[in-house]
């Protein structure tokens, strides 16, 4: 009986693997949403209106150098990497109150990819 | 077929039409003032926004400054590229005075040397690689002003910023058309 349940678990578990396949981050995709969504403010190796990203995957938030952050940004402890990221740009102001970003990308799979395209940038 | 804009025939530069979008503007902006303190919960978080889109638009006067001061743009893009920083002047200050009225600090603007040195204005060299350089910064403004919109508090704010997503759409458009590219295909690829 408990071998039959498991055996109908991972059949299930199986078919919904094969109709719902996570997809991976695609980072030639969140390339191009960085130039379009994220380039009016911020460039790889220069600071803008917002800081220089290269490297930023990995980093402690606040940490580019020779960028004026907020304080809000200089004194958290966030490192970025994919769930921080994540966090970020689906909400600024609520993973770091008082931030000055406030830019927000509404679906999962754009900041996955954006978040993927960082990760290749900075080396990881 | 996509056809290039006259800038000529559609007149676009003519100076009465210079002063009707100043002075609608500037209106616009001075009513959302009023409604901007009277309606927003949380002012300091709506300065941050404000503050945030006036360092884009202190970046855009910068970038067209040194665009019509480059000696590559020829007539009539070079009136265009005049307008348009107009427009991001009237941006600049209509923010000014709403973050002012809100009780916050404007950001002040970097140097145009500073903003020449983060956008690589050096390797500028010829009209079509500035009219590139502008149109990648009116489309980045565009979404940038799209993305901050479900962060203000207020809505009349954030309706400011839709409308000064839709100037910079209008200038991504013209300098689109100078630059002979093809209309998007597909709808909603702004903020996309």
């Amino acid at each position: 009986m408990i071998v039959k349940s498991l055996a109908s678990a991972a059949l299930a578990a199986l078919a919904l693997g094969m109709t719902a396949p996570v997809q991976a981050a695609d980072a030639a995709h969140g390339q191009e949403l960085y130039e379009s969504r994220c380039g009016g403010c911020h460039s790889l190796d220069s600071n803008r209106v917002g800081p220089a990203h290269r490297g930023v995957f990995g980093r402690k938030a606040g940490a580019a150098p020779g960028f004026n952050y907020s304080p809000a940004v200089k004194n958290s402890t966030v490192v970025w990497e994919e769930k921080t990221l994540d966090a970020w740009l689906t909400n600024p102001q609520a993973l770091i109150p008082g931030q000055r970003m406030n830019f927000r990308v509404a679906t999962a799979e754009d900041r996955a990819d954006i978040i993927a395209y960082l990760r290749r940038q900075s080396g990881r | 077929m996509t056809q290039p804009i006259d800038f000529r025939r559609r007149g676009i530069l003519r100076a009465s039409g210079v002063s009707l979008l100043s002075a609608s503007a500037v209106a616009l902006m001075a009513g959302c003032e009023k409604m901007a303190v009277a309606q927003t919960s949380n002012p300091a978080a709506d300065v941050g926004i404000l503050n945030t889109a006036l360092g884009l638009e202190n970046e855009a006067i910068s970038a067209y400054q040194l665009g019509a001061t480059s000696g590559l743009l020829q007539k009539p893009v070079l009136e265009i590229a005049v307008l348009f920083q107009t427009h991001h002047k009237e941006h600049r200050d209509a923010l000014i005075a709403t973050i002012r009225k809100l009780g916050g600090t404007p950001v002040a603007a970097k140097s145009d040397a500073e903003v020449a040195q983060a956008l690589n204005a050096a390797s500028l060299k010829s009209q079509t690689d500035v009219l590139r350089l502008a149109q990648r910064l009116e489309k980045g403004a565009a979404n940038a002003y799209i993305g901050v919109i479900p962060s203000f508090g207020d809505k009349a704010l954030a309706q400011v910023s839709a409308r000064l997503a839709a100037d910079e759409v209008m200038h991504w458009t013209v300098l689109s058309q100078a630059l002979k590219d093809p209309l998007p295909a597909k709808a909603l690829s702004f903020g996309a």
